[in-house]
């Protein structure tokens, strides 16, 4: 690859990368805050009011950090991928606009509402504060998906006479019917972390006897959540996504599933190397038939490999775009067990003295970020070589006037930042997390 | 349809430098006028539930400009490369150094996130200020549509400019000095005491350099691009920018020192207002002007296709009511002058 477009493609990858830890954190939390919230509204019990304080301070320091490696995301399509801008901006400026205007106001104003204005507001007013802080944070997210959406399957849109695309129909982009399996299956991936991240913090307290009374709060909440949306991310969200690729992006599905040979009864595979200089998987683990069922509901259907398609059109990465693939749905899957028997337990009264499953529930915390990290990189790396899909190669989109030397500076000078940043965030977050959910505010300590 | 998308997204920037300023503003005399660790809670406090917000406004009018002219998001920001990114780096800073001082109670800790709060503010008015010198002298874009700036070159007004030269450092120092002295006004009238009076006293010595920059900028503007003054012969109406932004001034001059913080902070806002508008009125229908006219971006030639900006007339119009209900909301929730005793900061 050449070296500009490389760093032009590091320094997204890197940036987004790193951008997501964050909102996907944000967005789960909204809606576990929310409920929480309500609970404590309905039964009048200050605990849940607590419980909730506590995640609005954690949700506090990733919403600064969510915003401010934001902000570059946006600046990046143009600074970075000004060529690109001119092509689709006309019809992705849409979403890119509506969302500050509908999902940024509205978190923005109602965020320091909920932080700050819990005693100026009447509970009913805080409570709804959540609710805008919860719609805002979750209508951004779906602005991002549908302009995904359209590099993914590009639609509503045709080719005006200077070779730019222009919108020729609101509802069919905003609609996109790939923006609404994405959007489902996201969500569902960040209401994992939210969860998992919640009931991680219960299960430190009561391992370590603190706060047991706002732990047990945050493990039921947690494991009821992290179960549901767990089960959802495969089905029907998962398999949907799954089989938009397979109807849309075949190229795509066959990388992903590391099939180098068409063939009906296909097999899926669980484990196993790709090996795109022979053309085969080393060492296979496959259940067989299988892929043909998940993909056409039929255990003889045809599946087309990637010999059945041009070799430019191949994801350039395809042991890259493997893995990530195989992890997400490894984890998932692994997701799902830990959080059914969680749940067994809570079910039968057993889960706060079980300390083997709390054990569990607690080292669990780093891996929805994995699990999510891996799922978007399998739908960008998926995409590839194009940054439109069937519209716009990739390297044909990057600023042509940014020379490497220039791209390479704020690459290194962002990988410093966020280091900074990085390392700022886990040392405040683990300050909370140690002052736990009845500590007032440093501020009022004194 | 494309002018009013020009208008709209004018209206956009000067609703985030009028608002975004004012804490900017308070960022820059930060360690000047507040001494003592209360006094700085009191700043922090007074632009504490509104910076974000403020922000906002920046990423919503960078969305509406690529939305509404993908041609000039495309061409400027990989033109303005080095700039932009130093920006977002400084916003990064700013926003840690204001959210997460309170965290922990230490001296050292806390006069760390002081300063790269203050410093922060402080390089990014200037920023502003060389950002809006740049548009107005126009940049090296050819044929192609694209330009790259580097920082700078040899501070002259050549064919190949840089980002700063003695124009843009011009107005970025009038960026600075407009931004300092309405974030003084701000603080004035969100808080009392010595830190009210300091704020005043600083926005005091700041208007006479203030007016002799404004005049200066109109000078050196006239001098670098004349074609700045067609516009205001082919318009009557434009003769209210000038008036507008000195009567600002003679206001700000007399309601300061008189206690009246609030008509100064209107006064100063207009005078931002006008100024900005003023530049937008002067460039129309030039988006980016070039050093080589032949070049020039206008709105015919960076607009987004006819259909896609009706339909946006339709959402912006109800995104932006929604907007300026919460704004009002929140200021009103806040309004008043800051009580230290409850919540973060």
């Amino acid at each position: 690859m050449d070296s500009v477009l490389l760093v032009h493609r590091l320094q997204f990858a890197f940036t987004a990368t790193f951008h997501y830890l964050f909102p996907q954190l944000t967005m789960g939390l909204a809606l576990l805050i929310v409920v929480l919230k309500t609970i404590g509204l309905r039964r009048n019990d200050p605990a849940y009011h607590e419980a909730a304080r506590f995640w609005g301070k954690i949700f506090g320091i990733n919403f600064v950090l969510g915003v401010v490696t934001g902000i570059p995301m946006e600046f990046q399509f143009g600074t970075n991928w000004s060529i690109f801008s001119r092509f689709a901006g006309g019809v992705i400026g849409q979403t890119l606009a509506m969302e500050g205007m509908f999902a940024f106001f509205l978190e923005s104003a109602f965020l320091g509402l909920f932080l700050y204005g819990e005693k100026r507001l009447r509970p009913k007013a805080h409570w709804l504060s959540a609710v805008a802080v919860f719609v805002g944070s979750w209508l951004s997210g779906y602005f991002i998906i549908a302009t995904d959406a359209f590099l993914q399957h590009p639609v509503g849109y045709f080719t005006a006479a200077d070779g730019s695309l222009q919108l020729a129909s609101f509802w069919d982009f905003v609609l996109n019917p790939w923006a609404g399996w994405q959007y489902a299956h996201n969500m569902c991936g960040a209401a994992i972390t939210g969860a998992f991240i919640m009931t991680a913090v219960g299960a430190f307290y009561l391992l370590s006897g603190k706060w047991t009374a706002h732990a047990r709060i945050f493990v039921k909440a947690g494991v009821i959540a992290g179960c549901v949306f767990s089960v959802l991310q495969i089905f029907p969200t998962g398999d949907g996504q799954g089989k938009m690729v397979t109807d849309l992006q075949p190229v795509t599905l066959a990388a992903m599933e590391g099939l180098f040979q068409g063939q009906s009864a296909a097999p899926l595979l669980i484990v196993g190397q790709p090996n795109e200089q022979q053309g085969k998987i080393d060492n296979p683990i496959q259940v067989p038939g299988m892929l043909s069922v998940l993909t056409y509901r039929r255990w003889n259907a045809n599946v087309r490999g990637l010999d059945a398609f041009p070799k430019q059109d191949w994801p350039g990465n395809i042991p890259l775009l493997y893995y990530s693939y195989h992890i997400m749905v490894g984890l998932g899957t692994i997701f799902v067990a830990v959080m059914v028997v969680a749940l067994f337990l809570l079910w039968r009264g057993r889960l706060f003295n079980a300390r083997w499953m709390l054990w569990i529930l607690m080292l669990a915390a780093p891996f929805p970020y994995i699990a999510n990290t891996a799922g978007w990189m399998t739908a960008e790396l998926g995409r590839q070589p194009w940054l439109v899909y069937g519209l716009m190669r990739t390297e044909e989109g990057y600023s042509k006037v940014v020379s490497a030397g220039n791209g390479m500076f704020t690459l290194l000078g962002f990988m410093g930042m966020y280091m900074v940043l990085g390392i700022l965030g886990l040392f405040l977050l683990r300050r909370e997390i140690e002052h736990g959910p009845v500590a007032g505010p440093a501020t009022e300590a004194k | 349809m494309a002018s009013l998308w020009f208008w709209v997204v004018a209206v956009m920037v000067a609703t985030y430098v009028v608002l975004d300023g004012f804490d900017l503003g308070a960022g820059a005399i930060y360690l000047l006028a507040a001494k003592t660790n209360e006094e700085r809670r009191r700043v922090l406090r007074a632009i504490g539930p509104v910076w974000d917000g403020n922000e906002v406004w920046l990423l919503a009018a960078g969305g509406v400009l690529y939305f509404a002219f993908p041609q000039l998001y495309a061409s400027s920001f990989s033109g303005f490369y080095l700039p932009l990114m130093i920006v977002l780096w400084l916003l990064m800073l700013r926003a840690v150094g204001i959210e997460f001082r309170a965290h922990i109670e230490s001296v050292v800790w806390q006069d760390f996130f002081d300063t790269i709060f203050s410093v922060s503010s402080i390089l990014l008015a200037v920023f502003f200020g060389a950002a809006l010198g740049n548009v107005v002298r126009g940049v090296p874009l050819d044929a192609s549509g694209y330009f790259f700036e580097p920082l700078w070159t040899n501070f002259k007004l050549g064919p190949q400019t840089g980002i700063l030269d003695w124009y843009t450092v011009l107005t970025g120092v009038i960026g600075l000095v407009t931004l300092t002295a309405h974030g003084s006004y701000y603080v004035a009238l969100k808080t009392d005491e010595d830190l009210g009076r300091r704020a005043r006293g600083i926005a005091l010595l700041c208007w006479p350099v203030q007016f002799f920059l404004t005049c200066s900028s109109l000078v050196a503007t006239y001098f670098i691009r004349p074609e700045i003054m067609v516009n205001y012969g082919k318009h009557a109406i434009g003769i209210l920018v000038p008036i507008v932004v000195f009567a600002s001034l003679a206001v700000m001059l007399w309601a300061n020192p008189k206690g009246k913080e609030k008509l100064a902070f209107v006064a100063s806002s207009l005078y931002i207002t006008f100024m900005l508008v003023g530049a937008a009125f002067a460039l129309y229908p030039v988006v980016l002007p070039a050093r080589n006219h032949r070049y020039d971006l206008t709105i015919y030639n960076t607009a987004a296709g006819v259909h896609g900006l009706s339909v946006g007339l339709v959402w912006w119009a109800l995104g932006a009511t929604l907007a300026l209900g919460y704004f009002v909301f929140v200021y009103r929730m806040f309004r008043g002058k800051v009580q230290l005793g409850e919540g973060h900061y």
